[in-house]
C-alpha cells in the first residue's frame, strides 16, 4: 500500500483490548457470572445412540426438595439449526435420540448438586434401534433412518459438480494417480466449557448471557424456539474461552435456560462438563477421500476428480456447508484445468460434525498436497519447484469460479524453502531424518450469509461525545483472536487517536449492529470495512466543522496524535476534543453507520454459494522431522510457515493467530483424533483426548507476507484459519523423506509408521491408508462452463 | 453432609466457609463460595492447569485438592498477584509478548510461572517448558508464553543487577 508508511496505528505491535483483565484474573466469563436468585440447570443425556424414547417420568424428580423446576422436549418441541436447510434439531428430544450425550430432560434447581441428584430420579424409557456407527454403515440399507429428511437412507447431502471436459482434461495428461486418503475427526477441545446464564425480567423480555461465537445466530434460534418476537430477546457474548468453530452453532443448553427463566422468574445457569462439551463438539468430520489427479511431466495439472465421503454424525449442524467446502478451495491455489467434484455427508450415531477451524478444507488439503508429493517423486521434480512453477496468478478466476486478488504464495514457498534450506536437504538428510511441504489456501470469510438475504454481514455504529470519547459498536465476538483490538485500532488510526482511548462494545443484540459472528475468519475483513467506513463519515464532520473555523480546505485537514491540524498553507491545529465539540455544536449528536456486504462473485449453479470470498489468504510450510527407525516414534523439529496475511493490522496478533493454527494443526497430525466403540465416546476427557504441551512443540520460525489486498481493510486478509492447513500434510510429507512410509491418513501416528517400518522391512510397499472407497452411485452432476478467465 | 464453619487463609486474608459441603474442592469453593472467579475449572480432573493455585510453596490443582485440606494453608490465587494495581512482572510481560487470548488459562499459567520465577528467577527454556507442561493452552502454541517468560526472567535479572550495583 502506498500510503502504509504513513499508518500509525494499523501495522504497529499493540497489546490487545481485555488482555489487561485476563491476566489480573478479572475477566467475567459465563461461568464466572452470578446473579440474585440464580438456579443451576443440569442437562440429562442420552445413554443410548438411537432410540426411540418411549416415554419420561420426572415426577420423583419434580418433588426433590430444591427442584424448582423440570421440563422435557413437549416445552420445547420446535426445531432447529444453524443453516435453514438443516432445522433438526432440538432443545431436548422429543421423538428421539440420535447419539449418546443427546439432551432429554433438563432440571434447575438451587444448587448444582441438587439438580444433579434430580436426574438420576428422571426415568426414560427406550426403545433402542441399531446404531450407525461410520460411514460405511451410513450407506447400507437402514430400518430406521436416522433423520427422515436425508438425500438416501442416511445419506444427509449428495454433491456432485463437473467443470471443464474431464475425459480431455485425463488425456491431455502424461501421468495420472489415483489415491485414497482418510482423516480422522478430532475435536475443538476450547480450555472453556460452554456456559450460559438466562433471565427472564418482569417485563417479560429475556436476556441470554453465554459463551457463543455467533450471537446473532444464537437470537434467531432462540425466537423461533421460543416463539418471541427477537425484540424481546437479548443475546450477550461474554468473553468467550476459546472457540475454534465450537461455538458456532446455538445449542441445546442455551434454549433450555431461556426457558426455565421463563417458566421460573428466576435467573439459571449452565455449565456444561467436560464430558458434555465432547457430546456438543461440531468438530473436524472424519472424511474419507478418493482423488484422481492427470499431471504433464512439467508438473500441471490437466485435470482433478475429487470424491470425499463425511461422517456427519447425528445431526445437519453446518454439515451441507461442509461438505462442499471439502471440495471447494482445492482449486485456487494451483490452476486446475478441469475439474470434478462429488461428496457426501451420511448421518451417524455420533455427536454432530461441523466447522472447526478450516471447516471442511484441512481434510482434502492433506489429500492433494500428499499427492504433489507422490506426483513430484513420480516425475522426478522437486515438490518445491513442481508447486513454484505452478500457481494461481492474481485477478484470475479458478475453474469453478473462484476468484483469486492476490496470491502471495510464491514468496511464502521462497520464504520458508530458503529458511529451512528445503533444497539442500530434501532426500539428502540422513536416515531418520526428513523434511517436507506443503501449501494451502483459506477464505477471508464466506461470501454468502448462513440464510440467504441481502443485508450487510457487518454493521457498525459509532459515537463520539463531546467529551472525546469515542465509542464503536459492533456485532462482532472477540473469541481471543483479537477482534475487539482490530475494531480499536482502525478507529484510532483513522481518528489519529490512541488506540487505548476507543471504547469497544461488541457482541450485545441490544446495543450493537448484526455482525454475523466469528467464523469462516471474516471479522477483521468484514467488520475492518464496516468501521473504515463509519469513522470517516465521522472524519468529514470534524473536518467540515474544524475547516469552517480555520478557514480552510477540509481536504488538507489530517488527524494526528490528538489533533487536527491543517497541513496547507498556514499551520494551525486543535485538540481533538475541542474538534469534537465544534462538530457537535454544528452538526448535533455525532454519530455513525457503516455496512459491509462482500462482492457477489462466483458462478450461478447450485453449490456456488460455498467458497468466494473476497481475498484468499495463503500459508506455505516445511516441516523437518526425526522418526526413529524402529518404533516409528517421531519428533517435529521445527516448522518454517509463511503466511500471505495481506496485511497485518497488528502483527503480534497475526503472529498469535498463525503460531496458534500451526500449534492446531500440530496436534491433529500427531496425536488428536475423536474416536468411538459400540455407540460410546471413548475419551471425552481432557485425560485421555491427547492435545500438545509446551514439550511437545517444535521451534517456529514464522514470516508474514504482505500483499496488500484492494479488498482488505488496509490490504487486510484472514490469519486465523488458513495456517492451519499446510501443517498435516507437511508433517506426513516429511515422514515419508525420513523413514520412506507413506502415512494416507490423519493423525499420523507412531504406531502407523511402525507397521509402514514392518511392511517396507518385508519387502511390501510400505503406504498406510484405507485400501478402497465404498461403492455409491453419485447423482449426475451439474456441469458447469469453465470461466472466461480460467486457467487452460 | 454441610460442616462446621471452617476458615480458609486466602491471598493473606481469613475468610471463613459457611455452609460448606465435606467434598467440595478448593477451586469450588473459591470460585463459589468466596467469589474468586480468576482460577478457571476446564476439566475437573487436574489435567489442564487452568485451576492452579498455590498452597504454601507448592503449585496445585485446586480441583484436586478438598478444600478442608488447605485449613492452616497460606492459599494464593490470580487475584494476588498483582499488588495495589501494579502489574507483576510475569504478568506485563503477559501482555508485551502478546501471550494471551482468549485468557481462559492465563490465571493458572501466571501463578505456575510466578512460584517457578521465585525458585529460578532465569530459569533455561526447557525447564519454563517442563514447569508449565501441565497447564493446557488451546489458542497460542504456547509460543508467546514461553517468550514472556523470558521476558519477565530477564527483567527481574537486570532488577537483581541493578539491586546490587
Amino acid at each position: 500500500m502506498d500510503d502504509a508508511k504513513q499508518l500509525k496505528v494499523v501495522g504497529q505491535t499493540g497489546a490487545l483490548v481485555g488482555s489487561l483483565s485476563k491476566v489480573m484474573g478479572e475477566s467475567n466469563y459465563a461461568d464466572d457470572l452470578f446473579l440474585p436468585r440464580m438456579l443451576y440447570c443440569r442437562i440429562l443425556r442420552s445413554t443410548h445412540p438411537h432410540a426411540r424414547i418411549r416415554s419420561i417420568d420426572i415426577g420423583p424428580a419434580l418433588k426433590r426438595k430444591g427442584v424448582i423446576a423440570v421440563i422435557t422436549g413437549k416445552d420445547l418441541p420446535i426445531p432447529y439449526g444453524i443453516l435453514p436447510v438443516s432445522q433438526d434439531e432440538q432443545a431436548l428430544c422429543v421423538e428421539k435420540v440420535r447419539m449418546v450425550g443427546d439432551p432429554v430432560a433438563a432440571v434447575a434447581a438451587l444448587d448444582e448438586e441438587t439438580a444433579e441428584v434430580a436426574l438420576e430420579e428422571i426415568r426414560v424409557d427406550y426403545e433402542p434401534f441399531p446404531s450407525v456407527m461410520s460411514v460405511e454403515e451410513g450407506l447400507a440399507e437402514t430400518e430406521e433412518q436416522i433423520h427422515e429428511y436425508a438425500d438416501r437412507g442416511n445419506i444427509h447431502k449428495f454433491v456432485s459438480l463437473e467443470f471443464g471436459n474431464m475425459e480431455e482434461g485425463f488425456s491431455q495428461a502424461d501421468h495420472v494417480r489415483e489415491d485414497i486418503f482418510h482423516y480422522e475427526g478430532n475435536t475443538h477441545m476450547p480450555m472453556e466449557q460452554h456456559a450460559a446464564v438466562a433471565k427472564c425480567g418482569a417485563d417479560g423480555r429475556v436476556t441470554l448471557w453465554s459463551s457463543t461465537q455467533t450471537p446473532h445466530y444464537v437470537h434467531r434460534a432462540l425466537s423461533k424456539v421460543l416463539e418471541l418476537p427477537a425484540s424481546r430477546i437479548r443475546v450477550i457474548a461474554t468473553p468467550v474461552g476459546g472457540g475454534f468453530g465450537g461455538k458456532t452453532d446455538p445449542f441445546p443448553h442455551e434454549i433450555v435456560i431461556c426457558k426455565m427463566a421463563m417458566l421460573t422468574g428466576r435467573p439459571v445457569k449452565i455449565t456444561l462438563t467436560r464430558e458434555e462439551v465432547f457430546y456438543c463438539h461440531r468438530g473436524r468430520h472424519p472424511v474419507l477421500m478418493w482423488v484422481r489427479t492427470g499431471m504433464k511431466q512439467d508438473g500441471s495439472i490437466t485435470a482433478m476428480h475429487f470424491r470425499s465421503y463425511l461422517d456427519g454424525g447425528a445431526y445437519g449442524s453446518y454439515g451441507v456447508a461442509s461438505t462442499y467446502y471439502t471440495g471447494a478451495l482445492q482449486t485456487v491455489t494451483y490452476p486446475i484445468a478441469n475439474y470434478k467434484f462429488e461428496g457426501l455427508r451420511v448421518f451417524t450415531n455420533k455427536p454432530p460434525c461441523g466447522p472447526k477451524r478450516g471447516h471442511g478444507t484441512p481434510q482434502p488439503r492433506f489429500a492433494l498436497e500428499v499427492q504433489l508429493d507422490k506426483f513430484a517423486e513420480d516425475l522426478g521434480l522437486n515438490p518445491a519447484e513442481l508447486r513454484l512453477r505452478h500457481l494461481m496468478q492474481p485477478n484470475t478466476q479458478a475453474i469453478n469460479h473462484l476468484t483469486v486478488t492476490t496470491i502471495g504464495l510464491k514468496e511464502c514457498i521462497e520464504k520458508i524453502t530458503k529458511a529451512s534450506g528445503f533444497e539442500s536437504k530434501h532426500r539428502r538428510l540422513p536416515e531418520g531424518r526428513g523434511i517436507g511441504i506443503a501449501c494451502s489456501a483459506y477464505l477471508t470469510g464466506a461470501g454468502l450469509p448462513i440464510y440467504w438475504n441481502k443485508m450487510p454481514h457487518s454493521g457498525v455504529q459509532m459515537k463520539i461525545d463531546r467529551g472525546g470519547g469515542v465509542t464503536v459498536f459492533c456485532g462482532s465476538t472477540d473469541i481471543g483472536q483479537g477482534s475487539d483490538s482490530v475494531l480499536a485500532a482502525i478507529v484510532a488510526e483513522e481518528l489519529g487517536i490512541d488506540p487505548d482511548h476507543v471504547i469497544v462494545v461488541t457482541a450485545d443484540t441490544d446495543l450493537t449492529p448484526v455482525d454475523l459472528g466469528s467464523y469462516s475468519s471474516r471479522v477483521t475483513l468484514m467488520t475492518g470495512n464496516a468501521t473504515i467506513e463509519a469513522v470517516r463519515t465521522l472524519k468529514e464532520k470534524l473536518f467540515a466543522a474544524v475547516a469552517e473555523v480555520f478557514q480552510c480546505d477540509p481536504e488538507s485537514l489530517t488527524l494526528s496524535e490528538g489533533q487536527v491540524v491543517s497541513m496547507k498553507g498556514k499551520k494551525q491545529e486543535v485538540p481533538f476534543t475541542d474538534a469534537v465539540q465544534w462538530a457537535e455544536a454544528k452538526f448535533g449528536t455525532l454519530g455513525s453507520v457503516g455496512s459491509y456486504t462482500p462482492p457477489r462473485r462466483g458462478g450461478k449453479f447450485k453449490g456456488a454459494g460455498v467458497g468466494p470470498s473476497p481475498n484468499y489468504s495463503y500459508s506455505a510450510c516445511v516441516a523437518e522431522v526425526e522418526c526413529d527407525q524402529e518404533t516409528g516414534i517421531y519428533r517435529v523439529l521445527k516448522l518454517s510457515l509463511a503466511h500471505d496475511v495481506g496485511r497485518s493490522i497488528n502483527p503480534i496478533q497475526v503472529m498469535g493467530q498463525v503460531e496458534g493454527s500451526a500449534y492446531m494443526g500440530l496436534g491433529e497430525v500427531m496425536m488428536e483424533e475423536q474416536v468411538f466403540r459400540r455407540g460410546l465416546h471413548k475419551i471425552p476427557s481432557l485425560l485421555d483426548y491427547k492435545s500438545p504441551t509446551t514439550l511437545d512443540m517444535p521451534e517456529m520460525e514464522i514470516f508474514l507476507i504482505e500483499t496488500d489486498d484492494p479488498n482488505g481493510p488496509y490490504g487486510a486478509k484472514e490469519a486465523g484459519q488458513g495456517p492451519l492447513l499446510p501443517i498435516m500434510p507437511a508433517v506426513a510429507n516429511a515422514i515419508y523423506d525420513a523413514v520412506g512410509v507413506r502415512i494416507d491418513e490423519v493423525p499420523v501416528l507412531p504406531e502407523k509408521i511402525f507397521k509402514g517400518l514392518q511392511k517396507l522391512k518385508s519387502g511390501k510397499s510400505s503406504r498406510i491408508g484405507p485400501a478402497f472407497i465404498p461403492e455409491v452411485e453419485f447423482p449426475e452432476p451439474i456441469r458447469v462452463e469453465r470461466p472466461e478467465t480460467a486457467p487452460n | 453432609m454441610i460442616v462446621d464453619p471452617y476458615v480458609l487463609n486466602v491471598n493473606g486474608v481469613d475468610r471463613r466457609v459457611v455452609d460448606g459441603h465435606i467434598d467440595e474442592s478448593l477451586l469450588w469453593v473459591l470460585r463459589e463460595r468466596l467469589g474468586l472467579p480468576g482460577s478457571k475449572n476446564a476439566c475437573e480432573e487436574g489435567e489442564c492447569g487452568s485451576c492452579t493455585v498455590r498452597l504454601d510453596d507448592e503449585i496445585v490443582c485446586s480441583c484436586l485438592v478438598l478444600a478442608a485440606a488447605a485449613v492452616d494453608r497460606r492459599i494464593a490465587t490470580i487475584e494476588s498477584l498483582s499488588v495495589d494495581g501494579d502489574l507483576s512482572d510475569v504478568q506485563q510481560a503477559f501482555l508485551e509478548a502478546g501471550a494471551v487470548q482468549c485468557g481462559f488459562c492465563t490465571p493458572g499459567l501466571l501463578v505456575a510461572i510466578d512460584r517457578l520465577l521465585e525458585d529460578d528467577p532465569d530459569p533455561e527454556e526447557l525447564t519454563v517448558r517442563e514447569a508449565i507442561s501441565g497447564n493446557l493452552c488451546r489458542c497460542t502454541g504456547y509460543a508467546k508464553i514461553i517468550e514472556a517468560v523470558g521476558k519477565a526472567s530477564s527483567v527481574s535479572q537486570t532488577s537483581i543487577k541493578s539491586n546490587h550495583g
